[in-house]
């Protein structure tokens, strides 16, 4: 590919150009002046760029064009869950009736909304085992974080103001510790052991009277289901703590094992992951969160209840947390959601887990002999290699990945978890055909070989994209962060 | 089973299973305890064709009056606007849609130029340094605000407006209460923000002053005089901003403000029905490294060519865990790629031209409905909002508007007890001289 600028938007911009059409002013013209204080009424316009409507066009088709979505090429980016993005969900999401209604209208004049996300409750109730599900938060780490402040109300309304502590996994998200300092707790380590499980003996050191949850992804990020699931439950609930479930991983079980049957008092789901909410180059995404009974009054408010055949908003919940989001969290992906369930069914989810876990394993069994496979066994839905024989010979996983973008894929998710060495995390979802698997186990064999041969091709990676490797640490060091227009030199 | 998601086919399995050396799928899963394995079927409902399904969800919106059809007079944080029609075209490429978080430069420079584009626009209308990726929306953003500056002046009381929109007030009272930061109200006088009491609440204990501009009553807010007390007593100036109205409002940045919250949504993103919308976060240099969520910045490769990147990611969860400024990580990209395509098709002219429009029709209907007899409360300097009182509830009169093809404005009884009968109306640019004729007639009656 040629290297070559695309030049931004205020470069291309140029005086007296037009990209809108507004309405003519039809009511009687008041001088602006006189309509705010003195001093209100802006001097300086803002320098927003002056292009016209195909400029527009082509400036953005241009930028598309210098980015790789899912539908570009295979995307086994490990925890993200890039599955395949439903055309019919983004129509379904621009109806009139879905994207065009106000969130304080009227209930009786958005009783169909309201019909969906009821629905839509009603399934991610049966799909995790749960007794009440919420729709609010915007994210999974939002949905994190919404779960913890219900675990920490609850136990303050039993009068106990000392569970001041969180305990997670090393190999766990960082918006786990991260969503637990935002909650007000300390964030406690547990160790993972050797077959890249909790370790059950350092869960019982570190749990205690100030235990407030434990957070726990299952399966693992590491890709492997905690067998010992109902040991740990039990630990915690002796103790007097709740169990957290970060739904990041579900696609794995869905129809397999539910969180509300494993034992645990909270869940969150990643719509924009297992249910195909698009990634939106980083969102919008939706982070519902289900909970079991004894947690159900301090569910964020209002609730979405249903009177006969009519639904309403009830914001009198007096152990409510309070809001987490304006209004009732992000719609549009819910609608997009809603219609993947919808379309998948019982059976379809099921498959949808089984693919997922067939894909996995295939890949794994396929790449071991030419990287390290640190866990031996079954995996779920993803696996990870490590990149330790490469990194001997002086290749880094980082170079790995780079190589791999000359072969037109996104690569896996690299050095993460922490907890294994030079780390790939492969997920391959169900979408994907047996094709575009063996393409990439190709590639990957290829590079492996490269290693050995010809390393630098590796390590002087990418080669072919249409820029090169970016100097990360001159963006850190001197930030630019916004465009500012050249000064016009001075004669 | 046959399904369009799902590719492989029975020879692919059989192949598939032979490498890794298991019988059946079945195996794969062995290692789930049969004690919480799942038994049975899903009790949800059966898998819809396209056809069926589409014609049942499309039946289910017709149940919604949505403001295609219905001429809307409701803001209150959500506006109906003019969005060009190429911001759908732009969001719905699919190399925009379908990709992650730009990890990965090389591949990801469209999305990474795109949000520095954005980063620039939010700049320049707020009138600050640095602004960020986005944010969920306006009441998170004002919430993280309020946490940015009790951590950044280790004071543990921030003081907010009660003219600031109740949604983000109740946001921020749950943020609040995760990190013991204690929330004051001002009260409001008249509809503004009252200085004197102010005066009163602002010691020296205080992280933050936050106030709405336009605020949640449509008023326009004395942020000069605002600045000059938070800034006498070393507290932050947070100020929450409808970023349409700063295509004609003097900017925040130029009053001081050291964060600037808000929500992009004015800016071609549907209502939709609350969300997703579009949070924007700004701040002043000083507060660079302390900004939630992602940031992209310019930099070059290795050849000296222009690039962009995520940058200053020491702030984040994935690399500071449970030391983070944030716990954010997915954010909303495809919202602000909406927003600056729509930011860029209005443009420098566009931008002054939407915002006076606002002003000069909300004018209008103020002006009509005073002369219709209307009684127009607290009187003063709006934007595209203003509140009148009504003899009757406003749910009510809503119903009836509702059976004329009308959605009223806000109920402000809900949110504010001595605001009984109370109708908060906005009037954007999409509204007609003859959409505020009939809607000023159907109100005079219930004057």
């Amino acid at each position: 590919m040629h290297k070559k600028d695309q030049p931004l938007i205020f470069e291309l911009s140029k005086k007296g150009r037009t990209g809108y059409s507004l309405t003519s002013l039809d009511v009687p013209e008041v001088d602006l002046a006189l309509l705010a204080p003195e001093g209100f009424i802006r001097k300086d316009a803002p320098e927003l760029p002056e292009v016209a409507e195909l400029d527009i066009m082509r400036h953005y088709t241009a930028l598309s064009k210098r980015n790789h979505g899912v539908d570009s090429g295979f995307y086994p980016l490990g925890s993200c869950t890039m599955k395949y993005n439903p055309k019919v969900n983004e129509a379904v999401a621009r109806y009139a009736g879905f994207a065009h209604i106000h969130p304080l209208q009227e209930a009786s004049s958005v009783q169909g909304a309201m019909e969906l996300m009821y629905d839509l409750q009603e399934h991610l109730i049966e799909i995790t085992g749960m007794d009440e599900v919420t729709l609010q938060p915007a994210a999974g780490a939002h949905g994190e974080w919404t779960g913890l402040m219900m675990i920490r109300a609850y136990h303050e309304a039993k009068g106990d103001f000392n569970r001041t502590k969180v305990i997670v996994p090393d190999s766990a998200h960082g918006t786990n510790p991260a969503s637990a300092t935002v909650a007000g707790f300390e964030t406690i380590t547990v160790k993972s052991n050797e077959a890249g499980l909790v370790d059950l003996d350092d869960l019982k050191r570190v749990v205690g009277e100030d235990t407030a949850a434990l957070m726990l992804t299952n399966p693992n990020t590491l890709g492997l289901f905690e067998e010992n699931i109902l040991e740990m439950a039990a630990i915690i609930h002796e103790a007097g703590g709740k169990l957290y479930y970060d739904g990041a991983n579900l696609n794995a079980v869905l129809s397999k094992a539910r969180p509300g049957d494993m034992g645990f008092d909270v869940v969150h789901l990643n719509l924009h992951k297992t249910f195909t909410g698009p990634h939106g180059g980083g969102g919008p995404g939706s982070g519902p969160v289900g909970v079991k009974k004894d947690l159900i009054p301090f569910l964020p408010k209002p609730i979405l209840v249903k009177n006969g055949e009519q639904y309403e908003f009830d914001y009198n919940r007096p152990d409510s947390i309070g809001r987490v989001k304006p209004f009732y969290g992000n719609f549009g992906i819910n609608v997009r959601a809603y219609t993947y369930i919808r379309t998948m069914g019982p059976d379809g989810l099921k498959a949808v887990s089984e693919y997922a876990v067939l894909n996995a394993n295939y890949m794994m069994r396929r790449l071991a002999p030419h990287f390290d496979l640190p866990f031996d066994r079954h995996c779920k839905h993803e696996f990870v290699l490590s990149g330790k024989r490469q990194k001997k010979l002086g290749v880094r996983t980082l170079d790995i990945a780079k190589r791999l973008l000359d072969f037109g894929y996104h690569p896996p998710t690299i050095y993460f978890p922490l907890n294994v060495e030079e780390c790939m995390m492969i997920e391959p979802t169900e979408t994907e055909s047996k094709e575009t698997l063996d393409s990439f186990i190709d590639a990957m064999i290829q590079i492996a070989k490269e290693v050995e041969d010809t390393p630098e091709v590796v390590q002087e990676a990418p080669h072919t994209t249409i820029i090169g490797r970016l100097d990360e640490t001159k963006a850190a060091r001197q930030p630019v962060l916004r465009y500012m227009k050249k000064e016009a030199v001075k004669i | 089973m046959n399904h369009r998601y799902l590719p492989m086919t029975e020879q692919d399995k059989k192949e598939m299973l032979d490498v890794i050396g298991v019988k059946t799928v079945d195996e794969l899963f062995s290692d789930i305890p049969e004690k919480v394995r799942f038994q049975g079927e899903l009790k949800i409902k059966q898998a819809k064709s396209e056809t069926a399904l589409t014609r049942e969800l499309m039946l289910m919106a017709g149940k919604n009056a949505d403001t295609k059809q219905y001429i809307s007079f409701l803001g209150a944080g959500v506006y109906d606007h003019f969005s060009p029609t190429i911001v759908d075209h732009v969001i719905s490429r699919s190399e925009f849609y379908t990709a992650y978080t730009p990890y990965q430069p090389e591949i990801s420079q469209g999305e990474l130029q795109a949000i520095f584009e954005y980063q620039t626009m939010i700049s320049e209308l707020t009138g600050m340094e640095v602004a960020n990726s986005s944010m969920y929306d306006g009441g998170t953003s004002f919430a993280e605000a309020a946490m940015l500056a009790a951590g950044q002046t280790r004071r543990k009381k921030v003081l907010v407006s009660e003219a600031v929109n109740p949604e983000s007030r109740a946001v921020l009272a749950t943020y609040a209460a995760g990190q013991q930061v204690e929330v004051v109200t001002i009260p409001q006088k008249n509809g503004v923000t009252d200085t004197d009491a102010l005066k009163e609440l602002l010691t020296t204990d205080v992280a933050a002053v936050m106030v709405q501009y336009p605020n949640f009553f449509g008023q326009i807010e004395r942020l000069d005089k605002i600045q000059e007390l938070t800034h006498g007593s070393k507290s932050m100036f947070v100020v929450s901003s409808n970023p349409l109205s700063l295509g004609a409002l003097t900017p925040p940045g130029q009053f001081g403000a050291d964060i600037v919250v808000g929500d992009a949504q004015p800016f071609g993103l549907p209502q939709a029905f609350g969300g997703p919308h579009c949070g924007y976060f700004a701040v002043t240099k000083k507060l660079m490294r302390k900004v939630p969520g992602r940031l992209v910045g310019e930099t070059t490769d290795d050849e000296g060519q222009r690039g962009y990147v995520l940058t200053l990611q020491a702030r984040e969860q994935h690399i500071r865990r449970d030391k983070a400024t944030s716990n954010i990580c997915s954010n909303q990209a495809l919202n602000a790629l909406a927003a600056s395509v729509a930011m860029t098709a209005l443009g420098k002219n566009g931008i002054q031209e939407i915002a006076a429009q606002n002003f000069q029709k909300s004018h209008y209907a103020k002006q009509q409905l005073k002369s219709a007899g209307v009684l127009i409360v607290d009187e003063g300097y709006t934007f595209n909002e203003f509140v009148i009182q009504l003899n009757r509830p406003v749910k009510e009169v809503n119903q009836l508007l509702l059976q004329k093809g009308i959605i009223g404005g806000y109920d402000l009884g809900r949110d504010f007890q001595d605001r009984e009968n109370q109708m908060l109306i906005a009037v954007t640019e999409q509204r007609t001289k003859e959409d505020i004729d009939i809607f000023v007639k159907e109100l005079s009656v219930y004057a």
